[in-house]
């Protein structure tokens, strides 16, 4: 399947920081379209549209919008989410180099729809180096009129994992700690210090104006039964050549990684980031869309010769590390696991171990208070689905190792 | 001062300054008007805020699965040698602080890290010295 570039329209074709070069291909004309429109038809649109939230929840955009919409209150926000931290993820950057314009667009029909006129663009710190292009692209949309009475401020992040999860997003932007909070009440009614808040991502955002200005019969024609329109895939790791690649939804691993230089000794690939599922190797035609896997897009993928209890093990690390706290099944559920990982990858497993991640993996998910622990326990329980030998193997190495050290001793 | 510009406060203080010095966060819970604490939670929450001085210049490699699939522990080790200090270190003429930090979104140019606010892709532990030197 070819590349079907539609939020990536604009990207190494136009100039991306002259909002005359994004006029001329036809931009801000999904924006004069849905100011001709009610909002409460924008909102139909989108909803129509089957638009679903590409930062890896994968919520209905359109009713999303909708119960922001009609949420009581005077004040409204709306936030796009530019805290790519997702391992394995950088399609937003890459968007927002490349066609900044399309997001000042996709927010300020957000806006307009919801009824918001103080938007933030929460940027990680990582991506300081892109503050200068949305400023300049705010600048320039505000000058030729584009926003309207619409405010867009810029707020930076400081480096927290965790902030790419909206209700953490939003204490962040409150100067807070980035911390969680319970949910519900849910965003579109009880957000940002309380109010109605609209938070999506930086490529929901983008698909905004082609879906307004092609309608949403054409978008929804696009992908599969749930998974309407394209999606952009970040391909890294074990292969020819890492980068972004946007496909029809419904297409196969397969497709994309052959687009990144081919499939070739692949023992498994991660889809979605550190919590995405793994498909192993041999499943390697396994479609990409809601129903099946997706998450951010991420798409890492692993040689013959890795190691899937180093990996695990990493990629634990890493939601430790990254644990906001707050919640104990996830920090100490997060810690403990790694610290059976480490053992295992050191060669000091035991029996029982697997038992243990698997009893932890459990509780974490069903008592974490956010997604992170929720969805930490994936990739353990997914390696020890496909590769439970490999960690059998390893305990047995482990308990024959510690044998020979009893009786040389 | 609202609230909501605390952290912009604490991320200028840590551009300007270094570091967040008690002093600071001290004078900052004042011109909020909440406590100490409160402010002193924010400063350490975040992994580019430090309490400790930092140096001119921080140096921030990717630690982060796709990076260390293309080898980013050479470059750590690669850094560590020209620098003579490891991570989590700042050189004794405060030069350089060196920092392994997680998924910096460059796994398309990995490995990678960050100077400062600029990213330096599909390193080699050839290239490290070329860079390093242009820092001052």
């Amino acid at each position: 399947m070819p590349e079907n570039r539609i939020v990536l329209r604009n990207c190494d074709v136009i100039a991306p920081l002259d909002i005359a070069a994004y006029v001329e291909r036809d931009g801000f004309k999904a924006l004069e379209k849905a100011r001709s429109m009610t909002p409460e038809e924008v909102i139909q649109e989108v909803k129509a549209s089957g638009l679903r939230g590409r930062g890896g929840g994968g919520f209905s955009c359109g009713v999303k919008w909708d119960l922001a919409r009609k949420a009581n209150s005077r004040e409204k926000y709306l936030i796009c989410n530019a805290d790519e931290g997702e391992v394995g993820t950088f399609k937003d950057r890459y968007i927002i180099q490349k066609d900044p314009f399309s997001i000042m667009e996709g927010m300020a029909i957000a806006a307009y729809a919801i009824g918001a006129i103080t938007a933030h663009i929460y940027l990680r710190a990582e991506y300081r180096f892109l503050r200068d292009v949305l400023l300049g692209a705010m600048a320039q949309a505000k000058e030729k009129g584009y926003l309207g009475e619409l405010s867009i401020e810029l707020r930076e992040g400081a480096g927290a994992y965790i902030c790419g999860e909206e209700s953490a997003l939003m204490n962040s932007i409150e100067g807070r700690r980035g911390e969680s909070r319970f949910r519900p009440p849910y965003p579109p009614t009880h957000g940002l210090w309380g109010q109605p808040t609209i938070i999506n991502n930086v490529e929901t955002l983008a698909n905004v104006p082609p879906i307004l200005f092609n309608g949403s019969s054409w978008y929804s024609n696009l992908g599969t039964e749930q998974s309407k329109g394209t999606k952009v895939f970040c391909v890294s790791g074990d292969v020819e050549k890492p980068g972004v690649y946007e496909l029809m939804l419904g297409c196969s691993l397969r497709e994309v990684i052959d687009l990144a230089g081919g499939v070739k000794d692949i023992k498994w690939v991660q889809v979605g980031g550190s919590t995405g599922r793994i498909v192993p190797g041999d499943h390697i035609d396994t479609a990409l869309s809601y129903e099946t896997v997706l998450g951010s897009g991420a798409v890492m993928v692993f040689g013959k010769s890795r190691d899937v209890l180093d990996f695990a093990y990493r990629t634990v690390e890493f939601l430790n590390e990254e644990s906001c706290g707050k919640c104990a099944p996830c920090r100490e559920g997060t810690e403990v696991m790694k610290e059976i990982l480490e053992r295992l990858v050191l060669g000091e497993g035991k029996a029982g171990d697997i038992e243990a991640l698997e009893e932890l993996s459990e509780a974490m998910m069903l008592t974490s208070r956010c997604g992170l622990g929720q969805t930490a326990p994936i990739p353990v329980l997914d390696t020890l689905k496909y590769f439970r030998q490999d960690y059998e193997d390893r305990i047995r190495q482990s308990v024959f190792i510690r044998g020979l050290k009893v009786i040389s001793a | 001062m609202e609230r909501d510009l605390l952290l912009g406060m604490i991320k200028e203080e840590q551009e300007n300054k270094g570091c967040i010095s008690e002093e600071a966060i001290v004078q900052m819970a004042q011109s909020v008007g909440i406590s100490i604490g409160e402010v002193y939670g924010v400063a350490t929450f975040y992994s580019f805020l430090s309490t400790e001085p930092l140096g001119r210049n921080v140096i921030r490699i990717c630690k982060s699965v796709p990076c260390y699939l293309r080898d980013a522990p050479m470059i750590i080790e690669g850094v560590s040698k020209v620098l003579g200090i490891g991570p989590g270190e700042t050189t004794s003429d405060r030069r350089f602080s060196f920092e392994l930090t997680n998924c910096i979104g460059a796994c398309d140019m990995a490995p990678a890290m960050l100077i400062n606010d600029k990213v330096y892709g599909d390193l080699t532990p050839g290239k490290i010295t070329d860079i390093l030197r242009s820092f001052e």
